[in-house]
């Protein structure tokens, strides 16, 4: 069983700078290796702000506090470390190289297509031409955007719409290899058919990737994922299979909110 | 209420228009006044550095005095043209200059004055350049500091700084530069005290902030997500600045960088303290030389004539100068924006 996780989140609470209380308090949350798992929630639960701990983007800024365990799996050395140890600025990069990130609005750089997914690859140190041609092509392959942007790689990322935007930006995170994707609600800002095809894409990456995914949006998790976490005011309220929450949820919050009751 | 809305889009639309007017008037005005310069010089102007010298040529004679006398052609060669410069009035052999169609009856000379602005269009060209030159990378070092380096107690009262630095009137510049600063610059440097170097940098302090200032707010618009996405990539804090900031607040920056261009260009007072004031084409970054700002404002007084067409002449390059460099930028900022 616990070969099959990719994160364990321990007692882990959060607290902005200069925040009154606890923006998270005392969650625990395994994530499985190779499948998707879903938060959702009311706005305001934290669990978007769960989803930055995730990779310490929240770092950034100043001032954070937290406490608790958040450990990843170590692939080489099969052992989980706590990315809350992290001080080193090498060490973030690695981190934040292993746990991509996709936001709500599409993140296109202000450069070519190209460039945008060769971005990473160069940052990692990757400069054979060959190579990164090469890896390119994998990952916009990957991201089910090559057939649409081969002929204009060399044309500026903002000219896309914004679905081909955000799956470039799949695309670019898809590049470096990631173990975790962390999705905070990556379809909110795009209309229905662009949706679906990121969450075709989001199906066809667990093969290699785990997922994390936020979203407003509870038939999106409920077609997605295998798990879904249920999170209100800064708890985490209900954690199970998919369907055992959609279906036959244990609390009765949970419940009231996923059939529309409030939120 | 039709009424009110009525008068609301006139006055709107009268403000607008004042603008347009107020704009062509003073190109009209200039080119009014400097006509007469204009189709005397052309663009000889532009490429002269002879200011308020005097010439003589000798016309023909009449017939009269050919039977008078024969006259020996004379050539002035004046080997120190400053002196010839400063003591125009002395050296003439009639009165007065300004008229500039003085016969001498005796010698058949006839004497003129002649203006070029050569001089000061070089020299208002270099001291940008020099002020340019010295504040861009350093703004850039600020506003790159502000905006994402300096931890939060540091950001308001660097900010501050900077803003009260950019409403420090210019004579306090001048009076610091001529007072403190020149002094050191010709330790450093060596030359005159007061010179295009001297004058250029501390133009480049004053221009500073200002662009400083603009580069910051125009790097602060880049959204954090693009950062974060940035950094979520494994980007250092120096990559995020170089291949997400700068790229996306670009046409800020050029804009700032521009319209400190237009500042330093038509600075008066600090220039006229440190630039020398001295009518010659600078042999290095240290001799003193001229501006067209402070050619203005040292010689409108006591002009009249030539002079006063030329110095009006002189006035009209600057616009146009200006106008290019501001019309530019916008046709810039259009391209960027499409």
């Amino acid at each position: 069983m616990a070969k099959e996780l990719i994160m364990d989140i321990k007692d882990f609470s959060f607290k902005y700078a200069g925040a009154p209380k606890p923006s998270l308090e005392n969650i625990n949350m395994p994530v499985y290796k190779n499948k998707i798992t879903a938060m959702i929630g009311p706005s305001g639960c934290g669990k978007s702000t769960l989803l930055r701990s995730i990779n310490r983007i929240h770092d950034l800024y100043p001032n954070n506090e937290y406490t608790g365990k958040i450990n990843l799996l170590n692939i080489q050395s099969d052992e989980f470390e706590n990315i809350l140890d992290i001080k080193k600025e090498n060490d973030f990069i690695r981190l934040r190289q292993r746990v991509g990130m996709i936001f709500q609005k599409p993140t296109p750089f202000p450069m070519s297509i190209y460039d945008n997914v060769a971005y990473g690859l160069r940052l990692d140190g990757v400069k054979d031409k060959k190579v990164l041609d090469e890896k390119v092509e994998t990952a916009l392959r990957g991201a089910a955007i090559w057939d649409e942007c081969k002929d204009r790689l060399k044309e500026s990322a903002m000219g896309m719409s914004g679905g081909q935007q955000q799956r470039l930006c799949i695309a670019r995170a898809v590049a470096l290899k990631p173990e975790v994707i962390l999705f905070d609600e990556p379809t909110s800002a795009l209309d229905p058919i662009s949706t679906k095809a990121i969450e075709e894409l989001i199906s066809e990456l667990k093969k290699d990737i785990s997922i994390v995914i936020v979203t407003h949006n509870m038939q999106q998790a409920s077609r997605l994922s295998d798990y879904t976490a249920f999170m209100y005011i800064g708890e985490l309220i209900e954690y199970n299979k998919t369907d055992k929450i959609f279906l036959n949820p244990k609390e009765k919050l949970t419940e009231d909110y996923i059939t529309g009751r409030f939120g | 209420m039709l009424n009110k809305e009525f008068i609301f889009k006139k006055v709107a639309f009268s403000s607008a228009t004042l603008i347009l007017i107020v704009l062509t008037s003073i190109f009209i005005m200039l080119f009014i006044s400097a006509k007469p310069a204009i189709e005397k010089y052309g663009l000889h102007f532009l490429v002269d550095s002879n200011w308020n010298k005097t010439i003589e040529t000798k016309i023909p004679l009449t017939q009269a005095q050919i039977l008078a006398k024969k006259t020996k052609t004379q050539s002035s060669d004046n080997s120190d043209m400053n002196d010839d410069n400063l003591f125009a009035d002395d050296t003439l052999v009639l009165g007065d200059d300004a008229s500039g169609d003085n016969v001498d009856v005796s010698t058949n000379i006839k004497t003129d004055t002649i203006f070029g602005g050569y001089v000061p269009i070089v020299g208002t060209i270099l001291s940008t350049l020099i002020a340019m030159a010295f504040s861009i990378p350093i703004a850039m070092g600020i506003a790159v500091f502000l905006a994402e380096i300096a931890p939060d107690f540091l950001i308001k009262p660097v900010g501050m700084a900077i803003e009260l630095l950019a409403a420090i009137p210019s004579i306090i510049y001048g009076m610091w530069g001529l007072f403190y600063f020149a002094p050191i610059v010709q330790n450093i440097f060596g030359g005159s005290q007061m010179s295009l170097l001297t004058a250029g940098l501390v133009l480049g302090i004053m221009i500073l902030p200002f662009m400083a200032a603009i580069t910051r707010d125009a790097m602060n618009t880049t959204p954090d997500v693009l950062k974060e996405s940035a950094y979520a990539m494994g980007a250092t804090k120096f990559e995020v600045v170089k291949d997400i900031i700068f790229p996306y607040a670009k046409v800020g920056i050029i804009g700032s960088v521009i319209l400190s261009l237009g500042r330093a260009l038509g600075e008066t007072m600090a220039v006229a303290f440190l630039i020398g004031s001295v009518f010659k084409v600078p042999g290095s970054l240290t001799s003193p030389t001229i501006s067209i700002p402070v050619v203005l404002a040292n010689n409108f007084g006591e002009a009249s004539g030539d002079m006063m067409s030329s110095l009006f002449y002189l006035a009209f390059v600057l616009f146009v100068f200006s106008f290019i460099i501001i019309g530019s930028a916008k046709f810039y900022f259009l391209r960027g924006r499409r």
